[in-house]
């Protein structure tokens, strides 16, 4: 049955055709209508912001921890370029979001209109791809393609720009199609001549490592559980980028740890020396790739990935291997079984060894310290406090981010939302929201910077409205720490503008908006402190006072291959030098 | 096929056709790519070039099927072979980009370009204009007592050197349409 109705109740009833039933978003003038309709149905639960931005980043939490795609509701001009951090976020890190943005009537479009931006203009370049639509005709057909185009393929975030005359008027509505007949139709099967020379390179290789990103998690679980039996069959180490920790858990006996610039010891070194590199839905990231021409040098190089245009970006691959992480697993863990399941032993267990004696370096060691919090002793404790709970972590962006990306063990996908392409401070307090709306039982964790936390700390109104009981761990060092390393690393110790002399107290922040606030400076209250974060029902900021000029090791300095890493600060001034010295 | 009757081509697997390494020579390609004819989708190829530092040395586009809405741009580009590649794989990723060919690779193809060229003299210099213009099977399509404008079609190259030729006789203004290209045969 055709049924007309209007643009406004189209939107809504073409989000519930999707199955969404979240949204996050900040009305205004143009976008209205669309919240009018909102306001008369119970679907679709709406969840208000403080700032368009934040909307943007708690959409990606509940994507990430979901695997269904988030959507986000905002106004035309200062809506839409709030939304452009965000958007610019789930690029990088290609994250499905859907942005509806309301824009002015089309009969005004371009004439400079109260809150007029060019929407589609401006978010041309940060997102998969974006529609102004001016005729309410086709809007039903946009938004079902939208959400068709945001999570197939190599996933991303999509904006549809919708006029408010377009959201008044009415059209026949296009209900959901069972098939996208477009051109849009990324290659998901890996060629299985490719696979073939991959199994072949497997069976021989001495000393071959897994190299996995986001895209296994992406992929989907079945990609992770594939990934999973793939490794314990045939032996192989395993280490991951920052985006795919999880897919392997940290608790298997081949895993190595995270690999790139505060990567682990055993991992970076297993890169560099491996002779056969797996790379499964991982991109060759500089924060990976440390110097170009000293990556890797001796490895044959396989690349599993669903975007043609990461293979060979920066790093040329010997066998390349366009498709679906998950298809290309099954088919290649088919094909390796029914060729006898072979692999070299003796070179593995050569292999083995040696990455057992890098091991014993114990990269990730520290000095506790009886006076002064460590933030990486915090970080551990957290880990030992909450193991095995039903747990979620988000970060912002810095020294914490690699902290908790060392010290914490993830052992399933999904469970860990951090900025890691656009490197966005402030992503991790949003994300922690969107992530507890998705998982109301569940235990989230944003652990953070007070830097980065203060970029979107009006959230704490969203929290508390919703009754949302994320917990807030702030490391405090009083610092930018990561850009304070840096300018040690490499401006002689001149610590421009990398610390902040007018911080809140935290604990009076939480009870100003009506939440629980804890103190802790002595590492014999840490304990205590997270246990009563965690115990606590409700939104809790902790202001965990660490150490003040504690630097994050291992590190990889720029312009430096993966086997010249500093492992503590004995040698880290002035370490960055050079070439070096112009990337960041 | 294609509604151009061009065989799908290589470069949604380029990938798996990358030349030997990653050599620094610098090339120069064609590249045809049809897209579906809406608005923007010229911006988001001119944006990929541009936010990604790519050249562009020359770029032509119109509608060639109506029913179809499709239109296709013609890019003549320089880089090495794998920025080559790059720029091909990241074409392929717009989502109203239907095809991506890369002429150059894609056996023989022809290339041209038409130009508008104003030239102004009197005397000595207007008849070598003209007989000039016939060698190059340039038309006259103004005239006035002191100018004329010539139009020309030929490869890039065909142009430039007519073109610097004029420059001593009187050149004072130059229209170029860009390359069309079309791969050779059927």
């Amino acid at each position: 049955m055709a049924q007309t109705m209007t643009g406004a109740k189209m939107v809504v009833q073409a989000l519930k055709d999707q199955g969404v039933d979240t949204v996050f978003g900040y009305p205004g003038g143009a976008v209205l209508p669309i919240y009018d309709e909102l306001f008369q149905q119970e679907h679709i639960r709406h969840y208000l912001v403080r700032h368009e931005q934040a909307a943007v980043h708690a959409a990606e939490g509940y994507a990430r921890s979901t695997g269904k795609p988030g959507v986000v509701l905002v106004t035309s001009g200062p809506g839409a370029t709030n939304a452009v951090t965000g958007l610019t976020d789930a690029l990088m890190d290609s994250i499905p979001i859907v942005v509806l943005t309301g824009q002015v009537p089309t009969f005004m479009i371009g004439s400079d209109a109260f809150q007029e931006a060019d929407t589609v203009g401006i978010t041309r370049p940060c997102t998969k791809h974006n529609w102004l639509v001016k005729d309410t005709d086709r809007l039903s057909a946009t938004i079902h393609e939208a959400f068709h185009v945001a999570t197939s393929g190599r996933p991303g975030p999509v904006l549809v720009d919708i006029p408010k005359d377009v959201q008044f008027a009415s059209a026949i509505y296009q209900p959901k199609p069972k098939t996208i007949a477009r051109h849009y139709a990324p290659q998901v099967k890996g060629d299985m001549a490719q696979i073939e020379a991959l199994v072949a390179a497997m069976e021989k290789a001495e000393r071959p490592v897994f190299y996995t990103g986001g895209g296994v998690i992406n992929s989907g679980p079945a990609a992770s559980q594939l990934l999973r039996e793939f490794v314990e069959a045939t032996g192989f180490p395993i280490t991951s980028t920052l985006m795919g920790l999880g897919a392997y858990p940290a608790s298997g006996k081949h895993w190595l740890g995270m690999l790139g610039m505060h990567g682990l010891y055993e991992a970076n070194l297993a890169m560099h020396g491996c002779d056969l590199m797996i790379n499964i839905g991982a991109r060759f990231d500089d924060r990976i790739t440390g110097r170009l021409d000293a990556f890797s040098p001796k490895s044959k190089k396989a690349h599993v990935d669903i975007d043609p245009s990461s293979i060979n970006k920066v790093i040329k691959t010997d066998i390349p291997i366009i498709g679906d992480v998950a298809h290309v697993l099954e088919d290649a863990l088919n094909l390796w079984k029914s060729r006898g399941r072979r692999v070299n032993t003796d070179g593995l267990a050569k292999w083995w060894r040696q990455i057992d004696e890098w091991r014993k370096v114990d990269c990730l060691k520290f000095k506790a310290s009886e006076s002064t919090i460590k933030p990486q002793h915090a970080v551990a404790r957290l880990e030992a406090l909450t193991k095995g709970r039903d747990r979620y972590i988000c970060t912002e962006v810095g020294q914490h981010q690699m902290w908790a990306a060392q010290y914490l063990g993830f052992e399933d996908p999904n469970r860990w939302m951090t900025s890691g392409g656009l490197g966005t401070m402030g992503y991790g307090f949003p994300a922690s929201i969107g992530v507890q709306v998705a998982h109301p039982d569940a235990l989230v964790i944003n652990v953070a910077g007070e830097a980065s936390w203060l970029m979107n700390m009006q959230e704490m109104g969203t929290a508390i409205q919703y009754r949302l009981p994320v917990k807030q761990f702030i490391l405090n060092n009083e610092r930018l720490g990561m850009v304070r390393q840096w300018q040690q690393l490499l401006h002689g110790e001149r610590y421009s503008h990398s610390w902040s002399e007018a911080l809140p107290d935290f604990v009076k922040l939480a009870e100003a908006f009506g939440a629980k606030g804890i103190f802790c400076s002595d590492p014999k209250d840490l304990d205590d402190a997270i246990m009563e974060m965690i115990e606590h029902d409700g939104p809790v900021i902790m202001d965990c006072l660490v150490e003040k000029h504690e630097n994050c090791f291992p590190m990889i300095p720029s312009g430096e291959p993966h086997n010249k890493m500093l492992l503590s600060d004995a040698k880290a001034t002035n370490a960055i030098a050079g070439k070096g010295a112009v990337l960041v | 096929m294609s509604p151009l009757h061009i065989k799908k081509g290589s470069s949604k697997h380029s990938a798996y056709n990358l030349r030997p390494s990653f050599s620094d020579v610098q090339e120069r390609h064609t590249l045809a790519v049809l897209v579906e004819n809406e608005p923007g989708v010229l911006a988001r190829v001119i944006g990929l070039f541009s936010g990604r530092g790519y050249n562009i040395e020359s770029l032509t586009v119109a509608e060639v099927d109506h029913e179809g809405h499709l239109s296709r741009i013609t890019i003549v580009t320089t880089g090495t072979p794998q920025v080559i590649e790059q720029i091909k794989a990241q074409l392929g990723r717009i989502v109203p980009v239907h095809e991506v060919h890369d002429l150059t690779v894609e056996g023989a193809s022809v290339e041209r370009e038409l130009a508008l060229v104003k030239v102004s003299g009197k005397g000595d210099k207007r008849v070598e204009a003209l007989r000039l213009a016939d060698i190059f099977r340039a038309h006259v399509v103004d005239s006035t007592l002191e100018s004329f404008v010539f139009q020309i079609t030929g490869t890039p190259e065909k142009i430039d050197a007519f073109a610097d030729l004029m420059r001593p006789l009187g050149l004072i203004e130059l229209a170029r349409t860009g390359v069309a290209a079309l791969s050779r045969g059927s």
